[in-house]
């Protein structure tokens, strides 16, 4: 009985995992545009893949009875690690090929935004806004 | 039925890699075909992971975990790179 019931949930989080995995990659063959784009691998993939990793660990607590800690490790490393990739393809893309007029918020510091930022264009000290106190 | 999820899991991670390489060959920009390459680790681990289980076996993981920081520090790098014409400076 309750191997039936261990086995049913690693199969519904391998077919998931994997659906989640296409549906990232459909997303990146059709989104219109780069930074559009960048939404599917970094969300519907790492999704995906959490799921295939903990389809695995509940296989492994199954089949053997032992805990699996492997999978936590790439599920960490991936959660981790996703997110700074897609900044770097970001600010890579708009170094490449981001047109300075468009419209970005203002950042709190006076200056550009790092990525168009020029080197000797920083506001003197007291002009620049200043952090709320501290409490 | 594990065997069903799975043989469902392998088709649909083929088909997915297929759509890595397409967008890979097509790219319009450099940032595209990295992106693509960086989904392609992602999808292989998961394909690892996969095989994985299907053989009842643990032995793949260190392999699924190198793919997974090689792949996170190509993609960093490369961007690097685009950025600042220098990795380490």
């Amino acid at each position: 009985m309750i191997e039936t019931l261990g086995e049913l949930v690693v199969s519904l989080l391998i077919v998931a995992g994997s659906g989640f995995t296409l549906v990232g990659s459909i997303g990146l063959v059709k989104l219109p545009d780069l930074m559009t784009r960048l939404h599917a691998p970094t969300k519907a993939t790492t999704a995906g893949v959490g799921g295939v990793l903990l389809a695995s660990m509940i296989h492994v607590v199954v089949r053997s009875g032992e805990v699996s800690a492997h999978e936590l490790l790439i599920a960490l490393f991936l959660f981790l690690t996703a997110p700074i990739s897609a900044h770097f393809l970001a600010k890579a893309y708009l170094h490449l090929h981001g047109d300075r007029e468009r419209n970005f918020p203002r950042t709190c510091n006076g200056r550009a935004w790092t990525v168009f930022d020029e080197a000797g264009e920083e506001l003197p000290r007291e002009d620049r806004p200043q952090p709320p106190p501290r409490v | 039925m594990i065997g069903y999820a799975l043989a469902f899991g392998f088709a649909a991670i083929s088909v997915a890699l297929l759509l890595n390489l397409w967008r890979l060959a097509t790219g319009p920009t450099v940032i595209d075909r990295l992106l693509a390459a960086d989904t392609i680790v992602t999808n292989l681990i998961a394909l690892i992971i996969l095989y994985g289980i299907r053989q009842m076996t643990s032995t793949y993981f260190e392999a699924a975990l190198l793919f997974a920081m090689f792949g996170v520090i190509s993609t960093i790098t490369y961007c690097r790179f685009m950025l600042r014409g220098d990795v380490l400076e």
